[in-house]
């Protein structure tokens, strides 16, 4: 007691030392607190996530090539890859390729679009308000569930064989996983951050904008990268179902066509484009934009 | 070096103590940064009130810590104070505006830098001017001792570190009150420790009134000026001490540990009640 007094004197004598002395073991704490990220190559990073999908691929590869050598089927059922490739590299040359690739991803990226500008604000409207939730919140997700392609026949009646037919299948697709993405972001936004939104002043708009919107943006973005999904899924049901000259050649078309020349390296050929634009889509877009945003909260 | 103790076996007594507190602390109608007068709180579906009739000032500049077992409102009471929440019955007053109000968890939000945080809180006080929000951020976190942390991310500092941001974007509030629920409850007890002294330290040089919510009781001793136990279910003013221990004071200090002993004998004598 006496001695705890004496030091506490000695330290009131010196507020200065004893305020250096505070701010030395803060720093000390600090820094055996706060771990240095551990810095691994970027060329390992890039050797560890390339690696997994090539062995898929090849593996993927040579049980098709296994099944094509113990001839199961006659070639015309069951082409072997290097056919398919063969088929792929013929129509490059004769130029089908891009314009195929370009005009099914500029349909696709339109109605993406477009879904997005009515998803969004529609999940917000379902999200936020318990009304409008009751009301439309089961209809959102019966449509989810319900096959874009569905869609395809009325639209076709309704627009006859014209772009406006393709985007009414793909919003139909698209709008309600978005809507639905933006509704789960909402509600995994922790009550926490808008209590204490609240209290630091955040209230109305403010609050939407500085707390519920940025908070929501992780649940927002899987939604956005579900609709892609739905989206092109739904733009090629409608190209390989309708074909006309104002919809021109795309990828749902050059399938189509192979059906109709019966050219089973052909078909295999526009799956590998299809697939091909779905995973580029997704590798070069949605998933290094996830990544960033769960990174910059320390969640990847 | 003594605590003057005031004991209180009823409501009703505990409200003749508290009139005496205000008097003891001069603090007149209207002078209090924080008044609650028969404050309660019944939730829906509730049998009993969470909180009873409650009765404290907190006077500018005071600090005072609300003790309690599980139970006993403590968060409730400090959601009410914060103007989260509406009372049931009775009346809040925080003449100076709005109180700031710090968690167990730091709750800086992870979208932002830890110096965005701050200057978000500054935005939404009314601060226009980007640079000045800048500048004045970075003041406010050399003042927690955490210059050049601007850009770090929550995720990056430690759990003390964040108290600190949060601490941090408290002041930014630019209140008069402070209002913390167990701020430091999360951490291990050398951080603890140095945070206590680093609260006591920015207390005395802002002029803060501070209502510091725990369930510790060497805690609660160790640096409020008043301790105010509460009951539980309801949650009621129970007994209150005043603690005369000089700042800078020390978890380990004597004088602590005696005050501490007595509270603690008290609190467990309120939660017998219960098991009866």
């Amino acid at each position: 007691m006496a001695a705890d007094s004496e030091l506490a004197q000695t330290d009131l004598a010196q507020p200065d030392s004893a305020q250096s002395h505070l701010a030395h073991i803060e720093a000390g704490l600090d820094a055996l607190e706060t771990s240095a990220e551990p810095e691994t190559g970027r060329l390992r990073n890039v050797a560890a996530s390339a690696i997994p999908p090539i062995v898929a691929v090849v593996l993927i590869l040579a049980v098709w090539q296994a099944l094509y050598a113990a001839k199961l089927w006659p070639d015309w059922k069951l082409p072997g890859p290097s056919q398919v490739f063969t088929s792929l590299k013929d129509a490059y040359r004769n130029g089908d390729v891009w314009p195929a690739v370009w005009h099914s991803i500029g349909h696709g990226a339109v109605g993406f679009g477009a879904s997005v500008a009515i998803g969004t604000p529609l999940g917000l409207l379902v999200g936020r308000f318990k009304s409008v939730r009751a009301g439309i919140g089961p209809i959102l997700s019966g449509l989810q569930s319900l096959p874009s392609v569905a869609w395809v026949p009325p639209a076709l009646m309704f627009f006859g064989p014209t772009p406006a037919m393709l985007y009414t299948v793909v919003l139909l697709g698209a709008v309600p996983s978005i809507a639905v993405g933006v509704v789960s972001g909402l509600d995994q936004v922790p009550p926490l951050y808008l209590r204490v939104g609240r209290n630091i002043g955040a209230r109305g708009l403010a609050s939407v904008r500085h707390v519920l919107l940025p908070a929501a943006l992780p649940g927002y973005l899987a939604g956005l990268r579900q609709g892609w999904a739905f989206a092109w899924r739904s733009l090629l049901a409608s190209e390989i179902i309708v074909q006309s000259a104002g919809l021109g050649h795309s990828l749902g078309f050059l399938l189509k066509n192979a059906q109709d020349t019966n050219d089973m390296a052909g078909a295999f050929a526009a799956i590998v484009l299809i697939l091909a634009v779905g995973v580029a889509v997704n590798q070069l877009i949605f998933v290094p934009l996830e990544r960033h945003v769960l990174k910059a909260r320390g969640l990847a | 070096m003594t605590a003057t103790i005031e004991t209180a076996e009823t409501a009703e007594t505990a409200q003749a103590a508290e009139t005496a507190a205000r008097a003891a602390l001069g603090t007149a109608a209207g002078t209090a940064a924080v008044r609650l007068s028969g404050v309660g709180k019944s939730f829906r579906g509730g049998a009993t009130p969470v909180l009873d009739g409650i009765d404290l000032d907190v006077a500018p500049g005071e600090f005072v810590c609300l003790l309690g077992a599980s139970g006993c409102g403590k968060s409730t009471l400090l959601n009410l104070v914060a103007g989260l929440d509406a009372p049931s019955t009775g009346s809040i007053e925080v003449p100076s505006g709005r109180a700031a109000l710090m968690f167990q968890e730091s709750a800086l939000f992870p979208w932002l830098t830890a110096g965005e945080n701050i200057e978000l809180a500054l935005r939404l006080r009314g601060v226009s001017g980007r640079r000045e929000r800048r500048a004045e951020a970075e003041r406010l976190l050399e003042l927690v001792r955490l210059r050049g942390s601007h850009a770090k991310r929550p995720h990056q500092l430690s759990g003390g570190m964040r108290q600190r941001v949060a601490l941090a974007r408290a002041l930014a509030q630019g209140g008069k009150v402070l209002l913390m629920d167990e701020p430091f409850a999360a951490l291990d007890a050398i951080t603890r420790d140095v945070l206590h002294e680093e609260l006591i330290r920015l207390w005395e040089s802002t002029g803060l009134a501070v209502l510091f919510v725990t369930h510790n009781v060497r805690e609660a001793v160790r640096l409020g000026q008043r301790v105010v136990l509460l009951s539980s279910r309801p949650g009621r003013v129970a007994r209150q001490w005043r603690v005369d221990i000089p700042q800078p004071r020390r978890i380990e200090d004597k004088d602590v540990a005696d005050l501490s002993v007595e509270i603690t004998e008290h609190l467990r004598e309120e939660i017998s009640r219960h098991g009866r």
